[in-house]
């Protein structure tokens, strides 16, 4: 881990070369300002987005819309009862279970294909090898560019998925299917994200240990549940904390494909902030929706993040 | 990747063996069939685009098209909105981010912790709850539509890349090298330009292409602060498929191929600090 930088004392032998004699002696104050002093843009950073998400805060209290701009009124609870209470036409829970069971569903499906895929990867097989270097390419192109295609391709009359599976005008992005399809364009791109992550470990692991129990003849499905599982579990736990925080807040993917539709079926937590925005620009309403994610974001990230540190004590005590 | 050989108990040519050849061989299909599709489709006339995927006389007037003719979507200032930002965004990150990194990398002080934990946050935190209030500031302040309204709200994206990587790399970084130059005479600063930046290249190199292409993918920023004078890449692409008239899918894909490209090349040139990189240097292989 990080280590303290001590500067040098004043040299105890007679200097060898005048330069070294040059060394400056550096006063304890300099040395403690001195990492505050190097953080001061980025903390001027942190406040320049911060003032926003404050401003934020505020609009949640305010009925600020595009009439209101200038000078909003103070409504105090009003926009959270109205998001908040299921009678109301602005609640806020069909979006939420929207994002959950996409999150949900997206998370669990990469983490199993992606685990599988590094077992693969690891096993070096031939096609394996070949395909390696392009496994993260759909990591890179941009989602919003994915899921165009991805729409091309759902195309129900002339989209090529029906045509190769020989569905005949099956419809991937009506009311019932168009989450999980959305789900599906978010696999293809993310599934090698966690693939790369937990091959990373894998490859990192000591191999003695499986040496030794091939020599007892243990099974491939005990190596991997008894000796690899608790020590890569970390690694696993990192990718799936990314991707299930990221997919709470999914928007591009859902949003090109369909722009939330059909009706609501895709609308999660974020498109319904944006169409509060662009469509009904009702800036409060918006951004008392997207507080309401965000206080969700943070108490999850506070539960992985504590699982993560108990698995990684773990992983190291195992390790031993 | 030198991992090469077998492992511990497994052998070639077994039913096991050809089982997973098959099942990787899987995967990849179903990985790549979507960008050999997007490239076919490309090189396809306008009146082949929708018959059988491979039965056609490839043709490359798409990419002349959509980069030179009057498409409505303007690719080519796209393009150019997008590299500006990005790499302005990446610029700002770097300047402000190193030092930054470097202070916590270092140096134990009260506070590192939460500055880099704020960071973080950012990374995590729904964009719109920055961008919705951030509309209203930007509308009062002129800044909509301007690029350096974007490049200062692309730090969400860019800052926590630099940040955290750039920290991960000099914490790695033994500190006697720099103790060494001190004592040769280097002032702090010096020792700081001359030794310990050099050596944390791999470092800087990873996460400036890294959050570029983040910044460069990125769609709902430039979506809602950015959306009529300027575009970028990812947004004129959406304009593709929108409106009711005729869409030319072979004129998208070919303008979904050419955004696509920029990033797919980088990532190739850094993919040995990739794991690294989007693991937030939590993972380092």
């Amino acid at each position: 881990m990080s280590s303290i930088t001590q500067e040098p004392a004043l040299p105890q032998t007679p200097p060898v070369s005048p330069r070294r004699a040059e060394l400056p002696v550096v006063s304890k104050g300099r040395r403690t300002a001195r990492p505050y002093l190097l953080s001061v843009p980025a903390v001027l950073l942190i406040i320049g987005i911060l003032y926003p998400f404050v401003k934020g805060i505020v609009l949640t209290f305010q009925g600020s819309n595009a009439q209101t701009l200038r000078n909003p009124p103070w409504v105090g609870f009003r926009n959270y009862v109205r998001v908040l209470n299921p009678d109301s036409t602005f609640f806020i829970g069909k979006a939420t279970w929207i994002t959950i069971e996409y999150a949900v569903l997206a998370t669990v499906v990469e983490t199993l294909l992606g685990v599988g895929v590094a077992l693969l990867l690891n096993r070096s097989t031939i096609i394996g090898r070949i395909f390696e270097k392009v496994l993260i390419l759909p990591l890179m192109i941009a989602p919003a560019i994915a899921a165009t295609v991805w729409k091309f391709m759902f195309n129900a009359d002339f989209g090529v998925l029906n045509h190769i599976l020989g569905l005949e005008n099956f419809n991937w992005l009506s009311q019932g299917r168009a989450l999980y399809s959305a789900v599906l364009v978010d696999v293809w791109i993310y599934t090698p994200f966690v693939a790369i992550l937990v091959l990373a470990g894998i490859r990192s692991l000591p191999k003695e240990p499986f040496e030794a129990s091939a020599v007892d003849d243990a099974g491939p499905l005990y190596m991997f549940r008894r000796l690899m599982l608790p020590l890569i579990w970390p690694y696993i736990l990192v990718a799936v904390i990314f991707r299930f925080m990221d997919c709470l807040k999914i928007f591009d993917i859902p949003y090109v494909l369909t722009g939330g539709g059909p009706g609501v079926a895709t609308t999660t937590l974020q498109i319904n902030a944006f169409n509060d925005l662009i469509k009904a620009q009702q800036y409060s309403r918006g951004t008392t929706y997207m507080f309401i994610l965000w206080v969700l974001v943070f108490i999850t990230a506070r539960v992985l993040v504590g699982v993560l540190g108990k698995a990684q004590a773990r992983a190291a005590g195992a390790e031993e | 990747m030198a991992r090469r050989e077998l492992m511990p108990g497994q052998r070639r040519f077994t039913p096991a063996a050809i089982g997973g050849e098959l099942l990787t061989l899987l995967w990849f299909t179903f990985s790549l069939f979507p960008i050999v599709w997007m490239v076919l489709l490309s090189l396809k006339k306008t009146a082949d685009q929708q018959a059988t995927f491979f039965s056609f006389t490839p043709t490359y007037s798409n990419f002349a098209y959509v980069l030179t003719g009057d498409t409505g979507a303007n690719l080519r200032s796209g393009l150019l909105e997008s590299l500006l930002t990005s790499a302005g965004a990446v610029l700002v990150s770097l300047v402000i981010g190193i030092p930054a990194a470097y202070a916590a990398g270092r140096w134990k002080y009260r506070g590192s912790e939460d500055l880099m934990f704020q960071m973080l946050s950012f990374r995590f935190a729904p964009e719109l709850m920055v961008l919705l209030p951030l509309f209203v500031i930007y509308k009062s302040l002129g800044l909509l539509d301007t690029r350096l309204g974007l490049i200062w709200v692309l730090q969400l994206v860019t800052m926590p890349l630099v940040v955290w990587i750039m920290r991960s790399y000099f914490q790695d970084l033994p500190a006697d090298l720099e103790q060494a130059a001190l004592l040769d005479g280097y002032t702090r600063i010096q020792a700081f330009l001359r030794v310990a930046l050099p050596m944390v290249r791999p470092g800087i190199a990873a996460g400036a292409l890294l959050s570029f292409i983040f910044a460069w993918n990125s769609y709902v920023f430039p979506l809602v602060l950015a959306n009529s004078k300027i575009k970028t890449v990812t947004v004129a692409i959406g304009t593709y498929q929108g409106g009711g008239g005729q869409v030319f899918y072979n004129h998208a894909a070919a303008a979904a191929l050419i955004g696509a490209l920029p990033p797919l090349i980088l990532a190739l040139s850094i993919q040995r600090y990739l794991v690294r990189g989007l693991s937030f240097g939590a993972v380092k292989s």
